[in-house]
């Protein structure tokens, strides 16, 4: 873990860049972190990134499928918007932790 | 007389029904097992069966040769849970219960890929995680004369996460014993960013993919099956040829769980990771594949996952608290052809290390590094698993807990 500033504001990020708390999230950071990756955020972008925060503060598992079923966007859409690796990226500019995959 | 249900006599089931028939005063429980299916599958010989190592009979056994006697047997289907009221409707019957544990495992949903079950299913097109899939590849196999072989997760998580590398590890040997090995072109396509679902796997064995000349394509989320073009598709358009598809559909929960509203998205009912208690119903305990806790959906996790439940079913009834014991532990061995295999020790939060397992520094096995050993003790599974496992006999040295004696922290998985 180590403290990098993002958007002018000191957040804890893990290893691979994910926020340890993502109550230090806001929409700057998101921004940046996303134009790291080469995303420009809008606000159908925004419109996934707050439906994942608060599935992830409901404790709720997330994967690419329930993602596709939320009515926000289908995967189709997601893939568009977060190429490459939807669910990898949309969490790291969400500011919660990196999905779990289990072996 | 009080009531214990359990819902499924696969694995998890059946060793439940075991633990806790010696548990429990008779007198004042009645437990009573229910499954609409008459034959028990060793799952783990479905890897072996298409490569004509294990016969069918090795695989399938009755399965009310496993359950005690004591306990109230029912061969039939389950319509629907209705946990407020305790009580579950089968095909012609109500039974009701005071203490519910859910087994009901994971099965293969093809019909949530597009194209999947279409003209070329079980001609090119074939799974390997039912005992007719693992069949009809067998026999596919013995005279497919070559080409592109297309080995596929669909999407995670997946029963025995190892088993498709494992596939790939032993097709690549037995088409070199057969002398074809030069017409076969093997790759390995997973919508993870590594061949192993665990960094510290994919760091420690990537050398075998490139030893087996097995091709590898990550990241790859599939959208759909080109019948036409045998071709299977991304999200992202992207398209991988093959001539034989050997893919692992979507894994889900049982229709009864969605039927009953218990389950996620994946009908996988969520459930405490350390107590094995359902979230939504304090009599419900699930166990085995049909939970939705992050540990691999594999024989080994239900095996130690039942000793906990074990003793959780026994605090609950007396009204103490709940041990909070369960890690996640795992303990699988991974073929890697050639005779030999691999053994990996994991839990939720401790990925595979290098060291002797079960006894520190002695072994004889070793981890994360391939040897014969390994394989006899693969082999010598099956037998365990009929006698032991099923029967809720403790495998001597091997704990419920993970175990860090003998481990060595000494591999940085590649983050990226």
């Amino acid at each position: 873990m180590s403290v990098k500033t993002i958007a002018g504001v000191q957040v804890n990020v893990s290893e691979d860049g994910y926020l340890e708390d993502m109550s230090q999230w806001n929409e700057e950071i998101a921004k940046e972190i996303a134009s790291e990756i080469g995303i420009e955020l809008t606000p159908k972008h925004f419109e996934v990134l707050n439906f994942l925060r608060e599935k992830t503060a409901a404790k709720e598992t997330l994967t690419i499928r329930g993602v596709g079923k939320s009515g926000v966007v289908n995967i189709k859409e997601l893939y568009a918007l977060f190429p490459k690796g939807p669910l990898k990226f949309s969490s790291r500019i969400a500011g919660i932790p990196k999905p779990t995959s289990c072996i | 007389m009080k009531n214990l249900l359990i819902l499924g006599a696969g694995t998890a089931g059946t060793m439940m029904a075991n633990h806790l028939r010696s548990k429990l005063y008779l007198n004042e429980w009645k437990i009573t097992i229910v499954d609409q299916y008459k034959t028990h599958y060793y799952q783990p010989g479905f890897l072996f069966l298409p490569f004509d190592t294990y016969t069918e009979k090795q695989v399938k056994k009755v399965g009310k040769k496993f359950i005690p006697k004591d306990v109230n047997y029912i061969q039939k289907k389950i319509e629907q849970i209705f946990p407020e009221e305790n009580k579950v409707q089968l095909e012609d019957e109500t039974l009701h219960y005071d203490i519910l544990i859910v087994a009901t495992g994971s099965k293969i949903a093809p019909e949530e890929t597009e194209g999947l079950i279409g003209p070329l299913w079980k001609k090119d097109i074939f799974d390997f995680y039912t005992f007719e899939g693992s069949l009809a590849l067998r026999n596919k196999l013995r005279d497919w004369e070559g080409g592109k072989l297309v080995v596929h997760i669909t999407e995670m998580p997946i029963k025995c996460p190892v088993a498709p590398l494992e596939f790939a590890f032993l097709a690549d040997d037995y088409f070199r014993k057969k002398g074809m090995r030069d017409k076969v072109e093997i790759s390995y396509v997973t919508p993870l960013s590594g061949a192993f679902t665990k960094p510290t796997c994919t760091t420690a064995l990537n050398y075998l993919l490139k030893e087996k000349d097995i091709k590898i394509e990550i990241d790859f989320a599939i959208e759909s099956v080109d019948n036409d073009t045998k071709e299977i598709v991304d999200y992202e358009d992207r398209r991988i040829p093959f001539d034989l598809l050997v893919t692992i559909p979507t894994n889900m929960g049982d229709e009864v769980i969605e039927k009953s509203g218990m389950g996620d998205d994946l009908n996988f009912i969520p459930t405490h990771h350390n107590t094995l208690q359902s979230l939504a119903h304090e009599n419900v305990f699930v166990i085995g594949d049909a939970t939705n806790v992050p540990a691999s959906k594999a024989g080994s996790v239900a095996h130690f996952a039942a000793e906990t439940l074990t003793d959780n079913i026994l605090l609950y009834i007396d009204g103490y608290p709940l041990k909070n014991e369960f890690d996640g532990h795992a303990n699988c061995f991974i073929e890697t052809g050639n005779n030999k295999a691999l053994l990996i020790d994991f839990n939720y939060v401790t990925e595979p290390v290098h060291g002797k397992f079960p006894f520190a520094k002695i072994g004889p096995l070793k981890l994360l590094k391939e040897s014969v050993f390994n394989h006899w003790g693969k082999l010598a599974f099956r037998w365990i698993y009929w006698n032991m496992l099923l029967k809720g006999i403790p495998i001597p040295f091997v704990h419920r807990n993970m175990s860090f004696k003998g481990k060595i922290f000494d591999i940085k998985p590649d983050t990226k």
